[in-house]
């Protein structure tokens, strides 16, 4: 495997030792599996937890006087209310580009540390991050920075059990809420949680410092419920949960209504607009789009994978396949994929084109396996 | 030793008596592709060329084709493989196997890797 000029997360040494089969991603070298292989990885998710590195991700500040200027520089990019974004909580957003695109989507906290005042922590996506930031700095007002941190990994600990392991080292952590962010210590490693992942389990992702990772990565491996997992099960896990994968299900053509993600567009900015794209954001919430994200269920055992031709039942093309696979806690095929608007309702017949044969399908709705967050 | 052979691409034909084989995919490509979740096999009685695609093989990851490693009729295939996919990891040279053909020329075999040369071949790929 040619992984020499790729780069790495300060937990790659575990991974080799632990046996990973290391793959490139986004330009780093990540493990894909660990010898337990991705069903095992993924049904441990669902049933105890699962450690991940997620260090590839990309985090970063905004630093600014006060909340109010960061949030507003923050809300001329994004459509989520950021003004609103209470202390110690986080919020899932996109950043738009100005036809209402996404050029990707990321989380934004705010720490509710009077000492962090102004300050917000963005994690975005890993094969991203530079885009990312060079669209923020270039559109940051004077007074507010990016700060980004190459110098943090990030590890997620997800499923039912994660937060007993997490309340065993930090007995506060029990009643953080879902999208709460806070500074905890976990043995004598100081990192910040936030109570969120990309499974569609109770979990936390935790930000820390490049040289505590791996022994941040020891102390949890090392209690019982934890395994690690990879990149591997990670999709599966995300595609379950409904949940969009930047470059697959959302991109730079795809606005946030059409892909089922209105619900992150709070009240106060679908009033006011002010974001780039607004005027075809906000016609679409409105009067609806020309096409949608659905869910598919294929019938039968074969996986519809990504670039599928959707048909509908009269044979007409109406889609594509945006995420596809096998689903381990379905036991089945799943998919995700844009249809025309006439298409998307639940329920509706479907055909989707696999190595020239068409293979029936129906639109249901998401998520595949139903989100365990902490409520 | 039965006679088995391999092609690079992964398959291994073996052959079971006189003119009938039975074709699947190594250890090495079971443990390479992960988890196998879905097998996509030919129908009984198709004719197939050396080489040309006879099957299909889903990891959670990825679909593979599987080709032809020879010439001949399709006369059986492993069904169990539409119910439980995973015995292919379990045991690919047992019950993992994909299908068998009736061998139009047995002497195409001597073209594929024997034993030894197939474990050179995957220990330089590695």
């Amino acid at each position: 495997m040619a992984t020499d000029d790729l780069l790495t997360t300060p937990i790659f040494a575990r991974h080799e030792a632990l046996g990973a089969r290391i793959v490139p991603f986004a330009g780093y070298a990540l493990p894909v599996q660990y010898p337990d292989g991705i069903l095992a990885e993924h049904r441990h998710t669902r049933q105890a937890a699962s450690l991940f590195d997620v260090s590839h991700m990309g985090q970063a500040t905004l630093a600014g006087p006060d909340h109010e200027t960061t949030a507003r520089a923050l809300e001329a990019c994004v459509p989520a209310d950021i003004l609103g974004l209470a202390p110690g909580r986080q919020r899932y957003t996109q950043l738009l580009n100005e036809q209402g695109g996404i050029i990707d989507d990321l989380m934004v906290s705010r720490s509710a540390d009077p000492s962090s005042e102004g300050r917000l922590y963005l994690v975005v996506n890993a094969a991203r991050k530079e885009v990312d930031f060079r669209h923020l700095a270039l559109n940051l007002p004077a007074a507010v920075r990016l700060v980004p941190h190459p110098g943090r990994a990030l590890l997620a600990l997800q499923g039912p059990l994660a937060v007993e392991v997490i309340a065993r080292f930090a007995p506060a952590l029990r009643e953080q809420p879902f999208m709460g962010l806070a500074s905890a210590r976990i043995g004598d490693i100081e990192v910040s949680a936030t109570r969120s992942g990309y499974t569609g389990e109770d979990g936390f992702e935790l930000s820390v410092v490049a040289d505590r990772a791996a022994a941040l990565w020891d102390l949890l491996l090392n209690e019982p419920e934890v395994k690690p997992a990879g990149l591997g099960a990670r999709d599966s896990l995300r595609l379950e949960a409904g949940l969009c994968l930047y470059g697959h299900d959302i991109n730079e053509e795809t606005s946030p209504v059409e892909a089922g993600l209105a619900w992150s567009i709070q009240k106060r900015r679908r009033e006011e607009g002010g974001f780039p794209g607004h005027r075809r954001i906000l016609s679409e919430l409105q009067n609806g789009t020309l096409r949608k994200r659905v869910g598919i269920l294929p019938q039968g055992r074969t996986p519809a994978r990504e670039g599928t031709a959707i048909h509908d039942s009269k044979g007409e093309l109406v889609g594509e396949v945006t995420s596809g696979g096998f689903g381990p806690t379905v036991n089945g095929p799943i998919a995700m994929g844009y249809v025309v608007s006439d298409c998307a309702r639940v329920g509706t017949p479907l055909g989707l084109d696999v190595r020239g044969k068409t293979i029936a399908g129906t639109v249901v709705p998401l998520p595949f396996v139903a989100h365990s967050y902490r409520r | 030793m039965t006679d088995i052979r391999y092609t690079k691409d992964h398959e291994y034909i073996r052959i079971d008596d006189g003119a009938v084989a039975t074709v699947g995919i190594s250890d090495h490509a079971q443990s390479a592709l992960g988890d196998v979740v879905f097998v996509e096999l030919p129908e009984i009685g198709r004719v197939l060329k050396a080489g040309e695609e006879a099957a299909v093989v889903e990891s959670v990851k990825a679909a593979s084709e599987i080709f032809a490693p020879a010439s001949g009729k399709v006369v059986a295939i492993n069904t169990a493989l539409e119910e439980n996919p995973a015995i292919v990891n379990e045991d690919p040279f047992g019950n993992g196997w994909f299908f068998k053909i009736e061998l139009a020329d047995a002497g195409e075999l001597a073209q594929l890797l024997d034993e030894a040369a197939y474990t050179d071949y995957i220990r330089d790929l590695a």
